[in-house]
């Protein structure tokens, strides 16, 4: 593993209750670095994030993370009607490095709006977080992490429902924070999204592979990563992977 | 006009329902927007039992309703680990149980005459403990709540991720709660036990109709709060109406007027009416 990396991870396990949700997770993520996170719902992508947030211990191997780390949520588990602007968000960002009796102030609301500017969303600060488009309220999440001037980010399904436009323009975004050293690490199910990034980690309750997308994505380790959820496309040799169950 | 601020008890009122309302609203935005109402009803009524008792013995009703709230939270805990009891049915029992008990104490024959006005209140006769109890709880929600107004907007937005921006929402819920306890066991004093709930509750929903930003929101909801405190004790002053009940309406009838308004005001920014702000 190289030395600089931003997260190791070896024999990795981790669980609730004394249970493993995943086992047997071996990976590294370098600076700049974009790794798609694949498996199907329930297979331990959430889980692993939890970890790597420090939000779960490790039952057996050893993890370490060596930079700030930051979640980007998909949208949907916010409060859409949750009284509070653009701006208000991104601004949250800062609590991480602020002693827990002070609140963003104007200088920590400067950098949000820098944040903001940087993920292209600079007009749109003062507008509510709610009334945002996915695409857009996805960019706001980002910015709030740039505030936690966080190393690591991990996004949690942050395609799911965004047109084309969108898409393409949150994908160049993090093209552009990778190319800043951050690492990323983005769960996703769009395979051909997954083979443009430098890794992929494969993980079905364990994991099933891991590596460069071109070495890693065969038709063996999609079908032992999604099983079932992997259809052929009538009239031809492609395959799908069906749509995720909404939890 | 004034003419009710020329007796001493209408002026003692007044203060006591402005303190109250000012407590009362800005919490209320936090109750709103943490889904708290069922909470807030549930803290009021499970506290009944200790303010009968602390009334039966001649003391202040705080002495009661503070061990109240701890025997409510330790029954609701104890309750909720039973295998196949939910929260909502632990609280459910344990609330109803409380409840019915401290009626029980209340409405039997030995119990001594004005002990009801615990479920009702006695708004119109604050004494001095009361209303200094009043301005401390005032005080103290406002400061707490400045002090971490920022934890609780992030945790509120968001509880998942909370955690990853240095906030734990358990911990912030729990500052709330308890501040939502105090606040109550002050609270209940003027409003009633079975009333108190609607100023904990009522103005913020209202607030929450009409701005789309936190602090206008409790700005709002302090007015409306203190609004709603003053008209209906003039409404009892004029209509020989009881208190209490007199403000909670008062409350309710400025909530169903901000329903049109907060559409108006919706139509006018071209925007979704807020889902979610809803009594109860």
């Amino acid at each position: 593993m190289p030395s600089e990396a931003l997260i190791e991870a070896s024999g990795l396990a981790v669980g609730y209750d004394g249970e493993a949700a995943i086992s047997a997770v071996d990976f590294s993520l370098a600076p700049g670095e974009r790794m798609a996170l694949l498996g199907p719902n329930g297979g331990g992508k959430t889980t692993l994030l939890r970890a790597l947030l420090g939000e779960l211990r490790p039952l057996a191997g050893q993890l370490r993370v060596g930079a700030r780390c930051a979640t980007v949520p998909q949208t949907e588990r916010s409060q859409l009607d949750y009284p509070v602007s653009a701006l208000d968000v991104a601004a949250m960002g800062a609590l991480s490095r602020l002693p827990w009796w002070r609140r963003p102030g104007r200088r920590e609301r400067a950098v949000a709006s820098e944040a903001l500017h940087k993920v292209g969303l600079g007009d749109l600060a003062g507008e509510t977080f709610g009334k945002l488009s996915g695409g857009q309220r996805q960019r706001v999440l980002i910015a709030r992490s740039l505030v936690q001037d966080a190393q690591i980010l991990l996004l949690d399904e942050p395609f799911s429902g965004l047109d084309r436009p969108s898409s393409e323009g949150l994908e160049a975004l993090v093209d552009s924070l990778a190319a800043e050293r951050r690492g990323v690490m983005i769960a996703t199910h769009d395979l051909e999204q997954a083979r443009r990034w430098d890794s992929v980690l494969c993980l079905n309750r364990t994991q099933v592979a891991a590596g460069a997308p071109e070495q890693v994505l065969d038709l063996a380790v999609l079908e032992a990563t999604y099983g079932g959820a992997i259809v052929e496309l009538p009239g031809s040799d492609s395959r799908a992977i069906l749509p995720p169950h909404h939890h | 006009m004034f003419e009710p601020l020329q007796d001493e008890f209408m002026r003692r009122a007044l203060a006591e329902v402005t303190m109250i309302g000012v407590a009362a609203g800005m919490l209320g935005c936090w109750v709103i927007l943490y889904r708290l109402s069922y909470a807030a009803e549930s803290l009021a009524h499970s506290i009944f039992p200790g303010l009968v008792l602390a009334a039966l013995a001649g003391l202040p009703l705080i002495v009661g309703g503070i061990p109240g709230i701890l025997v409510a939270a330790l029954a609701i805990a104890t309750a909720s680990r039973i295998p196949g009891v939910s929260r909502e049915v632990a609280i459910g029992v344990v609330v109803t149980t409380l409840f019915g008990l401290g009626v029980l104490l209340a409405l039997s024959p030995d119990s001594p005459p004005g002990i009801q006005e615990i479920l009702f209140g006695d708004i119109l006769g604050p004494s001095d403990a009361d209303l200094i109890a009043a301005v401390a709880m005032a005080v103290a929600v406002g400061g707490v709540l400045l002090v971490l107004h920022g934890r609780l907007l992030a945790g509120g937005f968001d509880p998942g991720a909370a955690r990853s921006l240095g906030v734990s929402p358990a911990i912030v819920e729990a500052a709330l709660l308890t501040l939502l306890g105090a606040a109550i066991v002050v609270a209940v004093q003027g409003l009633g036990n079975l009333l108190v709930v609607a100023a904990f509750v009522g103005p913020a929903a209202a607030a929450r109709r009409l701005t789309e930003r936190i602090a206008p929101m409790i700005c709002l909801a302090v007015a409306i709060a203190v609004l709603a405190g003053v008209a209906g004790l003039y409404l009892s002053y004029y209509a020989g109406t009881a208190g209490g009940a007199s403000v909670a309406l008062a409350i309710v009838a400025l909530y169903l007027l901000s329903l049109p308004l907060g559409r108006l005001a919706s139509a006018q920014q071209g925007r979704r009416a807020p889902a979610g702000a809803t009594i109860g």
